[in-house]
């Protein structure tokens, strides 16, 4: 039991945690607090496999941002104060159909192993990957800021209440 | 050298994705159901980011596609939210199951 291996199921425990809390739980606040714990938990596991900016990335982007919107997302919104749970016919099918698909995925990557390189990913990581994002892959990075762009213009067109909509209200 | 196998990675990655799946199918909340997907995306980054270090040709392919992923999922996050609002200022609900108004 090296320390890795120990690290990895810590992390791994907290992550399914935080996911299995979230299929639990009633109250929808709670369900996203528990979803950060995942998500930070996945950052580490970034970490134990050699992709530091991946890792930091996640804690901005996920635990930051994505996390804030949707808590957002339920202030603005109206709630039950307790969540309604779906018919018991359609959970327990859903969960059969899901738990078929693990078990075929299960039975395909439980043998999978392509052996391990030497190789030193974690050596200047951030720098590697900025020049690789700027001389291979610049093509998809410059289409990316424009989804981006698209993207902000898009919800807050889709957001913003229009003009005559709230002449018509008064 | 490690002693975590890659398998253990794809395990991980694959009970993250069911739990995912399980919540975006069954949930009522569209806010959570939202979520879900984020965690299903994880999921996949989980694999793009394993296979990166584990695979035949490890690189640094596979962390630059997880970064994009996560560029795609914020944007995605941003606009479901914004459809959501604007839904609820129309409907004043925010179930899935009183989503139907195309189904009429």
């Amino acid at each position: 039991m090296t320390g890795e291996m120990i690290a990895f199921f810590l992390l791994a425990l907290t992550a399914i945690t935080g996911g299995v809390l979230l299929i639990n739980l009633t109250n929808v606040v709670h369900m996203v607090v528990a979803l950060i714990f995942t998500f930070i938990a996945i950052a580490g596991i970034y970490i134990t496999l050699s992709a530091e900016f991946v890792a930091v990335v996640q804690v901005l982007i996920y635990s930051g941002a994505i996390t804030i919107i949707m808590l957002f997302g339920i202030m603005l919104t109206r709630h039950q104060e307790k969540e309604k749970r779906a018919p018991r016919l359609k959970i327990i099918l859903t969960g059969l159909a899901i738990g078929l698909f693990f078990l075929i995925m299960y039975g395909k990557i439980k043998d999978l192993n392509f052996g391990q390189q030497d190789v030193e990913l974690h050596v200047d990581n951030t720098k590697k990957i900025g020049i690789e994002l700027y001389s291979h892959y610049v093509i998809p990075f410059e289409l990316t800021s424009v989804l981006l762009l698209v993207a902000l213009i898009g919800s807050i067109i889709l957001a913003k209440r229009a003009d005559d909509e709230k002449e018509a209200k008064k | 050298m490690s002693a975590v196998p890659l398998t253990a990675y794809l395990m991980l990655a694959l009970i993250l994705f069911c739990i995912g799946l399980f919540g975006a199918l069954t949930k009522r909340n569209a806010v959570i159901v939202l979520i879900s997907i984020e965690l299903m995306l994880n999921a996949v980054n989980i694999n793009l980011v394993a296979f990166a270090k584990y695979s035949i040709n490890p690189g640094l392919t596979g962390q630059i596609f997880s970064l994009f992923t996560i560029t795609v999922a914020a944007a995605e996050a941003a606009v479901g939210l914004a459809i959501l609002i604007a839904l609820y200022r129309n409907r004043q609900t925010v179930n899935v199951d009183e989503m139907d108004t195309m189904k009429r």
